[in-house]
Parts: structure tokens; sequence; C-alpha cells
């Protein structure tokens, strides 16, 4: 099983690059819920 | 259940399977041995991304036709995920080219190409950053997302058009190529669940879009009010 050690390595790294995207999509979206939030309180007050 | 949890859940199963095949199902290659596992991500990952940049170059042409914002929405979310999975084969090859080569990188036309096809999604990106108007990014960048396209087929016949230290095609190389039957229904497997990777990522990416557009939108309406009031006063 020579080699093992890198072909983890690589799945690892593969799998770790999704899986960073997503959380990272995940705190963008949730940033601008916040936003989406504060925006309509301000629109609903200015009514 | 909501449907978008069962799809994520159904995606992971698949990812999981393929995983496993990769490691325990597919038989050690005769001549690389155990490293050459890593081509069951490695590959699929390439036409995945030539997939994600293919969604991408037709909603930048849609969206030069219709000026719809759904388009360019479409556009940037496939544009990021396609870059995420060159970036996976950019990082794999070298793990797998060290063993095999003796080295990490060469400057073939392949790697190059694909190096620069990366570049060039980064660059569609940053000048989306760099552009404030809405209506004026969409267009720029739908405009050099088309030009960004024409690197994915340089990618892709490289290895049929130079002499190249990257391997030969295994699918679609001609007589002498191709993958034993066992390897060959692993990869499948491996590319079926990266493209529903893909697909939910698009599909979750552009949900962030649409948001942004929300937000866009009352800041508009906040903006619009703020010299109404002013004036009013």
């Amino acid at each position: 099983m020579k080699n093992l050690g890198s072909v983890f390595a690589a799945y690892l790294l593969g799998w770790g690059i999704f899986f960073v995207y997503f959380v990272s999509v995940g705190r963008r979206m949730a940033s601008l819920r916040d936003d989406v939030e504060r925006l309509k309180k301000l629109v609903g007050r200015d009514k | 259940m909501k449907k978008s949890v069962i799809a994520a859940l159904a995606v992971m199963v698949l990812l999981g399977g393929a995983a496993y095949a990769s490691f325990f199902v597919a038989p050690t290659e005769r001549t690389m041995g155990t490293i050459q596992r890593i081509f069951y991500l490695h590959m699929p990952s390439a036409i995945t991304a030539f997939a994600a940049f293919l969604v991408c170059f037709v909603a930048n042409v849609l969206y030069v036709l219709k000026r719809e914002q759904s388009w360019d929405w479409l556009g940037v979310s496939a544009a990021e995920v396609g870059l995420a999975f060159v970036s996976v084969v950019l990082v794999t090859g070298p793990i797998w080219a060290k063993p095999v080569w003796g080295i990490w990188w060469t400057w073939d036309a392949r790697l190059t190409s694909t190096f620069v096809l990366w570049l060039l999604y980064v660059a569609y990106l940053l000048l989306r950053s760099m552009i404030e108007d809405p209506e004026r990014r969409a267009l720029l960048s739908a405009v050099f997302g088309i030009f960004a396209f024409l690197d994915v087929p340089l990618v892709y016949m490289s290895i049929r058009w130079w002499r190249t230290q990257h391997p030969q095609p295994v699918i679609f190389g001609g007589p002498g190529s191709g993958l034993a039957p066992a390897m060959w229904r692993v990869d499948l497997l491996s590319w079926v669940a990266l493209m529903s990777l893909m697909a939910l990522l698009v599909r979750y990416r552009y949900e962030l879009e649409a948001l942004r557009g929300k937000v866009d939108a009352l800041r508009l309406v906040v903006s619009e009010r703020e010299p109404r009031e002013a004036e009013a006063q």
C-alpha cells in the first residue's frame, strides 16, 4: 500500500475545498439575511 | 423533510459511496499502484468543472441576449462552483504527479492551460467585485465569461494536440485507450456524485445571489427615500 498517505491527503484536501466553499456560501448568506432584516426594518420604520 | 435537505443527504450518500468505491472496490492499477486511486477524484472533478463553466457560458450568452438578472445570477454561481472544482483538480494533480513523475508540476500544455483556466475565472470574479453598478457588472462579466470559456476546449484538446507530460486521454482517446470495466464503473459513480454536488452547490450559490439582489433592491428604496426626506425637512 505504498503512497496510501498521498491518496488520503488528496481526498482530504479535495473534500476540504468543497467543505470550505460550502461554509463560505453559508456565512455570506447569513450575513445577507441580516442585511435584509435590517433594511426591511428601516423601510418599515420610515413608512 | 425539506426537499433541499433530502437532496443534500442524497449527494452525501453518493459522495460517500464514490469514496468507498475508489478506495475499496476499484482494482489497484498495475503500473502506478495505489496512487492511481487519486484519478477517481481528479478526472471527474475536471469534467464537472467543464460542465459548470459550460453552464456559466450559456448563462452569460443568455444574459447578453435577454438582459435578465436571473442569467447573471446563474452565471456567477456556476463560475464560482466551477472554480472550486478546478482548484480540486490543481491540488490533486500534483499529489499524484510527485510519486509518478518525480516532480510536482511542469509547464506542459495541459497543466498550463488548466492553470490559465483557474486564473481566468478568478479574474471573472475579481472583475465583478470591482464594478458597483449591477447592470454594468452583469454585462461586462458576461462578455468576459464568454471569452474565458474559450479556454475550456483548449484544456480538453491540449493532450490531443500536443505531446505532454500529462497522460494521454483515457476516455474518448481512440484505439488503445480506455479503462478496465471495474475502474470505469467507479469512475462513472464518482462523476455522477460530483455532478450532483455541483448541481447542489450551484443552486445554493444561486440563492445567495438572489438574496444579494434583494438587498440591492432594498438599499435602492432606502437611498431614494433619504433625499426626499431631506427635501421635506
